[in-house]
């Protein structure tokens, strides 16, 4: 076990509490810089859709971790950065101009949504944002001039100071890296300097915020814009990666998918949103491997146990058809998120922790030392 | 003029009067109490003051300004802090960080800047810092600096309210109820350091306590009030041998 003696204020600032820190995060970011050269292409493709889900699970993260306000609204953040994108280039636009115009636009109408949500909280505000995001569907759908309807856009292979980045390619692998990298970064100053913790002041008490002298109000859009600027940043990549946008790929179940993300990986850390977005991205292959193959193996069982061939043939038919019902996915994401939320509610960082502490105190581990204690109830609040 | 002032302030909900036309007058450097049976109006008036409700009439002054149309972040601006009788803390945060948010009425930094981590916002949190482990060091805060406060008990939690609102370095602190859940150690401690708040840091103390002890000890001056009205003002033995004082606690 460490222990660390702190000597220096600036020990409570810096990003890396000690060198450890920094061996870790550098072996790991080697391993990132030299992944295009040793992974198949499949799988690179993979990470690129990781770190575009993590960046915009660190922009939720801002908005529903940190600063306690819910979002259903984000894939209709991700649709606005890419559809600016996509229409920005049509007019020979360079990459950086519509890059930040992306990210600058889906700013601007995050903190337009941010006004309403000063008034609403908890459930309510989540159906705000929901219908914000059906608001943002439809429109994309029925702007035909702008957004080719429901026909879609094409977005063409983004060129970077005159050469073409394909989207298979690594050095589009690096930018987004480098995207996520810079707003993990960014993220992290900011939740260290007096902004982040006015953040986490309103998540955790309103009324205290508000008689430390936080202006409530303003921060809370400060969150939304901020939320959604990176949202709009990851949703030009995001473009670019799928190559053609269309209104249906930004639907409800993208916004639940963002949630999933840091539910999964940790609310309460930066950490929760890259593994959280390990988990969606990874989770989709293997529900193909399990719809396509997991009849056959269940009938395969059946017949060792003695099944007829018929009997077998008719429950890998049965199997099959209950695999490709419509909206199987959504009904697995929602006993996902239940399961966490009842068994994990710290998510997979949290579990991480919980073994690392392990390590650390063997044998001295107590269960109890993560059980929440409730200590005092609030009797009487103020709101 | 007096240092801070409150005019025929009064709070209805409907027809109930919470607080009735009640006026009285803080002097700069005094610790005043607020006494009173339960609904008396007491912690109204201190959300009339931070502006968490609007009064329904009258005026509040603090240093000749009128404060009664300010928005609530301002009132801490402006130099009043305060703690709250069920401690109102920033649960999953540690220690520190609920006692650096005190310190948001001083930060300069702009949001930009702070997406940089520029040395401007790295030198700023280092004052914050600063300023921050002087208050600790006042209120014997060290074992905890790092310690979230979902884990600790509830006497520590009222020293670290008062804490919090020391860190906004404020020129008047509303201490509601401070002795509230303490046992006898820490009820001591406590007056101690209300009275060191006055004689070493000049801070001009308005507080709603219970236990009449600790009123005696450290408050210079008392109010007693009854259902939202104000009963009698003066020293504490004046207040508590005051006939209408005696009636409204022991009954007529």
């Amino acid at each position: 076990m460490r222990f660390l003696f702190k000597t220096d204020y600036e020990d409570d600032i810096r990003l890396f509490p000690h060198s450890g820190y920094v061996v870790s995060y550098g072996l790991l970011l080697a391993v990132l810089l030299i992944a295009p050269y040793l992974l198949s292409s499949y799988l690179m493709s993979q990470l690129v859709f990781v770190c575009i889900y993590a960046t915009v699970g660190v922009a939720l993260l801002i908005l529903t971790g940190f600063t306690g306000q819910a979002s259903l609204g984000h894939a209709a953040f991700l649709a606005i950065g890419a559809y600016t994108a996509a229409y920005l280039q049509k007019y020979n636009v360079p990459f950086p101009v519509y890059f930040l115009a992306a990210g600058l636009l889906t700013g601007c109408i995050g903190a337009l949504v941010g006004f309403p949500a000063l008034r609403l909280q908890g459930i309510y505000l989540v159906i705000a944002t929901i219908s914000f995001a059906f608001i943002v569907e439809e429109i994309l759908a029925r702007w035909e001039s702008v957004t080719n309807g429901n026909e879609g856009l094409r977005v063409k292979a983004l060129s970077l100071l005159g050469v073409t980045v394909s989207r298979d390619s690594p050095t589009f692998y690096f930018l987004c890296l480098a995207v996520l990298v810079l707003t993990i970064v960014g993220t992290l100053n900011l939740l260290r300097s007096p902004t982040g913790r006015a953040f986490v002041a309103i998540r955790d008490s309103e009324t205290a915020a508000r008689s430390m002298g936080v202006n409530v109000a303003l921060y809370k859009v400060k969150s939304f814009a901020i939320s959604a600027a990176i949202t709009g940043f990851a949703g030009v990549l995001f473009a670019h990666k799928l190559s053609f946008i269309s209104p249906e790929m930004f639907t409800l179940q993208l916004s639940i998918e963002f949630i999933i993300v840091i539910l999964i990986g940790g609310t309460f850390s930066l950490h929760g949103a890259v593994l959280g977005a390990i988990f969606i991205v990874m989770i989709d292959p293997f529900l193909t491997y399990l719809k396509d193959d997991l009849p056959g193996i269940i009938a395969g069982v059946a017949a060792t146990f003695g099944a007829g061939s018929a009997t077998a043939g008719n429950i890998q038919s049965k199997v099959a058809a209950f695999a490709s019902l419509n909206g199987l996915k959504g009904a697995i994401y929602g006993i996902i998120i239940m399961l966490f939320v009842l068994f994990e509610p710290l998510g997979i960082y949290g579990r991480w922790l919980k073994i690392k502490l392990f390590f650390q105190l063997f044998p001295l581990y107590k269960r109890s030392t993560f059980k929440r204690q409730k200590i005092y109830v609030k009797s009487e609040r103020n709101r | 003029m007096s240092y801070f002032r409150a005019e025929n302030l009064s709070l209805h909900f409907g027809g109930l009067k919470a607080v009735d036309a009640v006026s009285f007058a803080v002097e700069q450097g005094e610790i005043l109490s607020i006494i009173g049976p339960n609904g008396a109006g007491k912690s109204s008036i201190f959300n009339l003051i931070s502006r968490i409700y609007r009064p329904t009439s009258g005026r509040i002054f603090f240093e000749d300004r009128d404060i009664t149309e300010e928005p609530p972040y301002d009132i801490a601006r402006l130099g009043i802090a305060r703690t709250f009788q069920n401690i109102e803390l920033f649960e999953n945060a540690t220690v520190l960080s609920n006692l650096l948010v005190g310190r948001h009425r001083h930060s300069a930094t702009q949001l930009w800047q702070e997406l940089l981590f520029l040395p401007s916002v790295r030198a700023g949190e280092k004052v914050h810092r600063r300023r921050v482990e002087q208050v600790i060091e006042f209120l014997d805060l060290e074992p905890y600096r790092d310690k979230l406060i979902s884990g600790l008990p509830y006497g520590v939690r009222k020293v670290i309210e008062l804490a919090r609102a020391l860190c906004s370095e404020p020129r008047l602190i509303l201490l509601d109820e401070p002795s509230s859940g303490l046992n006898v150690e820490e009820t001591d401690d406590m007056s101690f350091w209300i009275r060191d708040m006055k004689s070493e840091l000049g801070i001009t103390v308005l507080m709603v306590e219970h236990d009449m002890s600790l009123v005696n000890r450290v408050s210079d001056r008392v109010i007693a009030l009854n259902y939202g009205r104000v009963l009698a003002m003066g020293t504490p033995a004046e207040v508590q041998q005051h006939p209408d004082v005696v009636a409204a606690y022991l009954g007529a």
